[in-house]
């Protein structure tokens, strides 16, 4: 009865009714991880043993009972390696358990896996991990997009049934899009973000991915709630996320903006979003066509913000406390500067050189306060749309493209930041969204929706019926 | 420099801001660094074309943030976990090379 695509609602009917045990599960997935991760790199380590003793003790009555999960390496696991996919966190053993951990235990999870990812979480391809890149599960030659590649390509490739991403400006949805899976980031706020190792402090946001909607919808109702270790973690009441998931989109009003459907995307994506439309309206939505003026400003605003924020959080890496040091420094300024050049990657200098720069006098309001005040136009067209313009949702594209090709070297680092254009708007205004894989033949090409804050519930319901449509 | 952005062609001086952001760079690196990054500051100067004068800047992505939990003590990080991933540690301290120099 196990398959590789099998989801968490039936895992879990079939741990219920005893057709198979928790053990077993664990035994299934270990199997399909020693024959499938050598040849992926999704996981940097997974340890049969340890899932096997909590899958021993597990009572499969609690809301998660039995079911494994993996977990991007930025989250913290209390005595478990958290390395972000980066040299200067090889040896970190965190102290402590993540909120966003803590919750999935308490459910009854079987933590099994740590999924590879861009270092620090910065990247689009997986090609960043300081442990070699993730390979596309539906075509090898291809990457699995990013930074949460490895919780992608281990759902797509059935060596997990759900995983834990985390989604700064596209990481949960950009990568599910590549694979052909569920990639769902919430409102921010939604999920605490006590224990997410820090990127940008203002657009993290952690994310589910899976093979269906309905199973974002149960991790959802887990993972969320008030905590008050994240100071940005919302008081705002959880409604039941499983309940009216099928109650369609009859009579929906969904936005259609049209600087997303512009001639700079691949025909496959084209389509999808033309299939989209269609089955939308085919459920009896009304799909109205909306402008969102300053669209154009999201990449530009959100590099500047994400590498400022950034450079600020990877300030805490000195070599001293935790993390990478160098045995090369005579005094402590050194330890500093050469810990972190040997510690981190090149993508993640990059960021913290750029950040550093945009904060720095002289240039902070030229950049950085400009940057803020084009996020609140950004933010603001959203807003509209959803209160004037009188739409219920957004949809649009994931990406511009399918996954390009590993180390596709002729890509230069602004070209790569340009890929983001439609996923970053989304962590800019804090608003939930969800990539829906779409019928493909060839490399799988997802849609996305997007609610206004705290709407998961109706995001979720169009994202059911979409995927019910392709069925 | 009041406006960087009123200048065409931003200029960046990679080694300065990498001893500003701690992070020693190999001469490769930084005129590596130096063509990429002034390439996304020319990219990030289209930001210019919106009118922002009006515009309040938003540091945050949700209106409800930043609310504080009540000051009340709780329990941190017992001393050998806080300890537990330092590379260097000695007598229930982080170790750290020689501060003051040439102490004769």
């Amino acid at each position: 009865m196990m398959s590789p695509r099998i989801s968490l609602n039936t895992l879990q009917k079939s741990l219920r009714n005893g057709e198979v045990s928790p053990s077993e599960v664990v035994e299934y997935y270990a199997a399909r991880m020693d024959e499938l991760n050598p040849h992926l790199n999704a996981l940097l380590s997974y340890d049969k043993e340890a899932a096997l003793a909590a899958a021993a003790e597990v009572d499969v009555a609690l809301p998660l009972g039995g079911l494994p999960i993996a977990i991007k390496d930025n989250i913290c696991r209390k005595g478990v390696t958290t390395s972000c996919a980066s040299r200067m966190l090889e040896n970190f053993r965190s102290p402590y358990n993540a909120s966003a951990v803590e919750k999935l235990l308490a459910a009854g999870a079987i933590l099994f896996g740590r999924a590879n990812m861009d270092e620090f979480a910065m990247g689009s391809t997986g090609e960043n991990s300081a442990y070699g890149p993730t390979r596309n599960p539906v075509d090898p030659q291809h990457v699995p997009g990013g930074s949460s590649s490895g919780s992608a390509a281990a759902v797509a490739a059935g060596l997990i049934p759900a995983a834990l991403g985390s989604d700064t400006g596209g990481s949960v949805r950009q990568p599910a899009s590549h694979c052909g899976v569920v990639g769902f980031k919430p409102t921010y706020g939604r999920i605490s973000r006590y224990g997410l190792v820090a990127f940008a402090s203002s657009l993290d946001q952690i994310g589910t991915l899976t093979h269906c909607v309905e199973d974002a919808a149960l991790l959802l109702g887990c993972l969320c709630g008030y905590d008050e270790k994240d100071s940005t973690s919302s008081r705002e009441p959880v409604p039941n996320f499983m309940s009216g998931l099928h109650d369609g989109v009859k009579g929906m009003r969904i936005g259609l903006p049209r600087e997303y459907t512009g001639g700079g995307n691949a025909e496959s994506v084209s389509s999808a979003l033309q299939a989209a439309v269609k089955a939308l309206q085919d459920a009896g939505a009304e799909i109205c066509e909306i402008s969102l003026p300053h669209a154009e400003a999201a990449v530009a605003s959100y590099y500047i913000i994400a590498c400022a924020e950034a450079s600020s959080n990877l300030a805490r890496y000195d070599g001293i406390r935790y993390g990478h040091r160098s045995d090369k420094a005579p005094d402590p300024d050194a330890l500093f500067s050469l810990s972190r050049a040997e510690g981190f990657g090149e993508e993640v200098k990059r960021r913290i050189i750029l950040g550093t720069y945009v904060l720095s006098g002289g240039y902070y309001d030229a950049y950085y306060a400009r940057a803020q005040k084009a996020r609140a136009l950004v933010a603001q067209d959203f807003s509209k749309a959803f209160t004037e313009l009188g739409v219920q949702l957004i949809l649009g594209p994931v990406a511009p493209t399918p996954a390009p090709k590993l180390h596709a070297e002729d890509m230069t680092p602004l070209q790569t930041y340009l890929a983001d254009i439609y996923t970053v708007p989304a962590n800019l205004a804090g608003l939930p969204a969800i990539s829906v894989p779409t019928p493909q033949s060839g490399l799988p090409v997802g849609v996305q929706l997007l609610a206004p804050h705290f709407e998961e519930t109706r995001l979720l319901r169009a994202a059911v019926t979409l995927e019910q449509s392709w069925k | 420099m009041n406006d960087a952005m009123q200048n065409s062609s931003p200029v960046i001086d990679v080694a300065y801001i990498a001893r500003l952001a701690k992070i020693d760079l190999t001469e490769k690196e930084q005129s590596r660094l130096t063509r990429d990054l002034e390439q996304i500051l020319d990219y990030v100067q289209q930001l210019k074309k919106w009118d922002t004068r009006q515009v309040e800047p938003m540091y945050h992505p949700v209106p409800t943030c930043d609310a504080l939990r009540s000051d009340i003590p709780g329990e941190g990080l017992p001393l050998a976990a806080a300890l537990c991933n330092a590379p260097q540690q000695e007598d229930d301290q982080f170790r750290v090379p020689k501060v003051v120099e040439s102490a004769h």
